[in-house]
């Protein structure tokens, strides 16, 4: 009795129809992953909107101007040192913090600056104002705006340490794994209040 | 004797059955990475500025890209304000159109979590930003995010 074969499909060009698919997708694919600095715009205002009046001591003033030099409370400073300045003005606390919904949160308690009385009053009053010429250049603003951003990171950091003996973005971390988390949510929440970033841009100068 | 005597037939041939394996395997995973470019970059690639606190940006779909930059064609000359909106080269009084454009596509609900990407190189100047930010404030499009890559420490 003769054997019996099974008949076999020919593969030998799957490989080929394979790599033929694998290189047309090699070429497409891009891997970039999109990532930036992110911001949130103020909304418009009202054309009856009057600024509340600020203290002069509780506005960080950065400057740039056309030759991406920078002006920090009317000083020449490098870029490299400007994280350091922040720090010291937002965490100066010499004052009493703003009033919310008719509480006031008192003088800042976890604030380790020199409570100068020049200096900011709290944090959450503390703004930092950035002015630039519509001609700086755009690398050289971004480089200024993740300075500010890096002496908040390092702050709200370091209260987190302090009072949850987690680094903040740990905590962010874990908290968007856990959205359901109440305790965890509280203490985003409550380092995020007590370092607001307030960051605005002023109308840039021509 | 001869039982034992090996035979010699030449080279064995290296067995390629698992070729179609592994082939298909990269197949896949470059099949499951792969975003097709949507539109043509009619600047020059822009040369992102570097920062340390950047974010990545989630849910592509919600995501509007405008590029500044220096436009390849040169009749737009070679200033690096060049603002690419879609496929084609806009000033920022298109912003508005642009976006609300792009609300249509998304349903209601998720209006609030859009987020525009500005890719501007990095000697655009910082005017032209603010033209497009002041118009996307205009139509309430908040959440923006300058895109730069990320540099150590």
């Amino acid at each position: 009795m003769a054997r019996r074969e099974t008949p076999e499909i020919n593969a030998g060009s799957m490989a080929d129809i394979a790599f033929l698919l694998l290189i047309f997708f090699l070429v497409t694919t891009t891997m970039n992953v999109d990532s930036g600095v992110s911001k949130k715009l103020s909304e418009k205002p009202p054309a009856d909107y009057v600024p509340p009046i600020i203290k002069e001591k509780n506005i960080f003033e950065v400057n740039i101007n056309r030759n991406n030099e920078l002006l920090v409370e009317g000083e020449r400073m490098d870029i490299k040192d400007l994280q350091e300045a922040t720090i010291t003005f937002i965490d100066n606390g010499g004052g009493e913090g703003k009033v919310e919904e008719g509480v006031a949160t008192g003088p800042c308690t976890y604030c380790k600056g020199e409570r100068s009385e020049k200096s900011s009053d709290h944090p959450n009053k503390a703004i930092i104002s950035v002015q630039s010429d519509r001609l700086t250049e755009y690398g050289t603003y971004l480089a200024v705006q993740d300075q500010l951003l890096k002496a908040y990171r390092e702050l709200r950091n370091r209260l987190s340490m302090e009072k949850y003996k987690t680094s903040f973005p740990e905590l962010e971390e874990a908290y968007k794994k856990d959205k359901q988390n109440e305790s965890l949510k509280k203490k985003v929440e409550d380092i995020k209040t007590s370092y607001p970033q307030i960051i605005s841009d002023a109308e840039p100068t021509n | 004797m001869s039982k034992f005597r090996k035979k010699k037939k030449g080279m064995p041939a290296v067995n390629t059955a698992a070729l179609p394996d592994i082939v298909f395997m990269l197949l896949f995973f470059f099949m499951v990475t792969t975003t097709m470019r949507e539109t043509d970059l009619k600047i020059d690639n822009p040369r992102l500025p570097s920062a340390s606190e950047v974010k990545k940006l989630e849910h592509k779909s919600l995501v509007s890209t405008i590029y500044i930059g220096k436009a390849k064609d040169l009749k737009y000359g070679s200033s690096f304000n060049r603002i690419q909106l879609n496929d084609k080269i806009s000033t920022a009084d298109e912003v508005p159109a642009f976006i609300i454009n792009a609300r249509s596509k998304v349903s209601e609900a998720e209006v609030p979590f859009m987020t525009t990407s500005i890719k501007a190189d990095k000697e655009s100047s910082v005017g032209t930003i603010i033209d497009i930010r002041l118009k996307l404030r205009d139509v309430n499009a908040l959440k923006i995010s300058y895109s730069a890559s990320k540099t150590a420490d």
